[in-house]
């Protein structure tokens, strides 16, 4: 049986490189194939919804309008109406981490948000964007993040490392969390597969839990998108209005 | 684990960022704008919808309030014509009333003054008859010819003895 965390490797397609060796940055591998096959099914959806642009919706669109109101409200309940300027980058996210994730749960696909690399990537990209947006707006008053307004003087030397570390673990915690979540969920159902045919007869007893664990992923695949961009709603908020 | 093996990093960088910008432009370019339309279009038609239906609204209000005005305006002319053919008709009998009364005064008052005129007389005529009476009665009784005038005025001046 296949290592459990097979399922992980990346392979690369083109160019051939022996196994071991770096990939060039160009490398068109198995996980390329899912982050294109993510935009390709986000461009069909879009067009499906937006195809006919009728005053009462039909199916596709009705999911199109309920997706950007989703989002739309997530941006104006958590940062307010100067977040909608971030809008179709929080959009963009959600529908990149979300397909990312749902695409994963197909047999045989690559689920490239269990990549540390990528889901980190994303978590600094927000990190510094927002610690952008902060200093832009605020100017050096954005530093009042890490000392909150009325605290006493005197807590300083522990409040501010303190709020400091828990501001500087946010990208950590932000990847972590969907690379962790999205990794174990396959391994656990790579597993629980496994027990199928380890234990014959009694084999049907992990299908019936790998059938549970399998709807449960897909439910994890869609709360962890969605954790992914509310936080990131979160931390912009903090940035725009500060706490 | 394959996550942590860091010779496929660049490579997943690389089209991570890639796919994020493209998908960026998709979602940007296309579906916000079209989907953003269409909820627009759709809040435009029901907020247009509702601004009819209020202004109907206050049409319907503007007509009604017409209606009770005018039917307020007929009711208080027909209360109008009411009491003043009221008035009309009390001052009618008023006059008449007064009129009878000072009809039946005045004949009451005639009445009273024939009556009264008629007493006095009386009362004169008795007088001279019982004047000439006393003197009769004194020429006959007792031989004293008194002439009637002193015997008027002893009736007039009251009681006297003989």
């Amino acid at each position: 049986m296949a290592s459990p965390v097979a399922q992980f490797q990346v392979k690369p397609i083109f160019p051939v490189v022996p196994e071991g060796e770096s990939l060039p940055f160009y490398a068109f591998t198995n996980s390329s194939v899912a982050m294109v096959a993510a935009v390709v099914v986000a461009a069909v959806f879009f067009w499906l919804a937006t195809r006919k642009r009728a005053m009462v919706p039909g199916r596709w669109q009705s999911v199109g309008e309920l997706t950007f109101e989703f989002v739309a409200n997530m941006i104006r309940d958590n940062v307010g109406k100067e977040g909608m300027k971030y809008f179709p980058f929080i959009f963009t996210l959600f529908c990149f981490v979300f397909i990312g994730n749902m695409l994963g749960m197909l047999p045989y696909s690559f689920t490239f948000t269990s990549h540390i690399a990528v889901t980190a990537a994303m978590a600094v990209f927000i990190f510094v964007g927002v610690t952008i947006i902060g200093f832009a707006r605020h100017g050096v008053h954005y530093l009042h993040m890490f000392f909150p307004h009325g605290a006493p003087l005197a807590t300083a030397p522990i409040l501010i490392p303190i709020e400091l570390i828990s501001y500087l673990s946010r990208p950590f915690s932000l990847s972590v969390r969907l690379f962790a979540n999205m990794t174990v969920g396959h391994i656990m159902l790579k597993v629980l597969a496994g027990f199928v045919v380890a234990l014959g007869a009694f084999g049907f007893i992990p299908f019936i839990v790998v059938g549970g664990i399998t709807v449960l992923e897909f439910f994890i695949a869609a709360l962890q998108a969605y954790v992914f961009t509310i936080l990131t709603c979160i931390y912009l908020n903090d940035a725009i209005n500060m706490h | 684990m394959p996550q942590f093996d860091p010779t496929t990093f660049a490579s997943q960088l690389f089209w991570l960022a890639v796919t994020f910008v493209l998908l960026y432009i998709v979602v940007s370019r296309f579906a916000i704008p079209r989907l953003g339309k269409v909820l627009e279009q759709r809040q435009k038609t029901v907020d247009d919808d509702l601004d009819r239906a209020q202004q109907l609204k206050a049409e319907t209000e503007v007509a009604i309030a017409t209606y009770e005005k005018a039917l307020a305006e007929a009711r208080a002319k027909a209360h109008d014509v009411l009491r003043e053919t009221q008035d009309q008709i009390s001052k009618a009998a008023d006059t008449r009333n007064r009129e009878v009364a000072h009809n039946l005064a005045v004949k009451i008052k005639e009445g009273e003054d024939r009556i009264a005129a008629a007493r006095d007389d009386a009362m004169t005529q008795v007088k001279g008859i019982a004047a000439g009476a006393a003197v009769a009665i004194a020429q006959k009784l007792a031989g004293l010819s008194v002439d009637e005038a002193s015997a008027q005025a002893v009736m007039t001046s009251g009681k006297e003895t003989a």
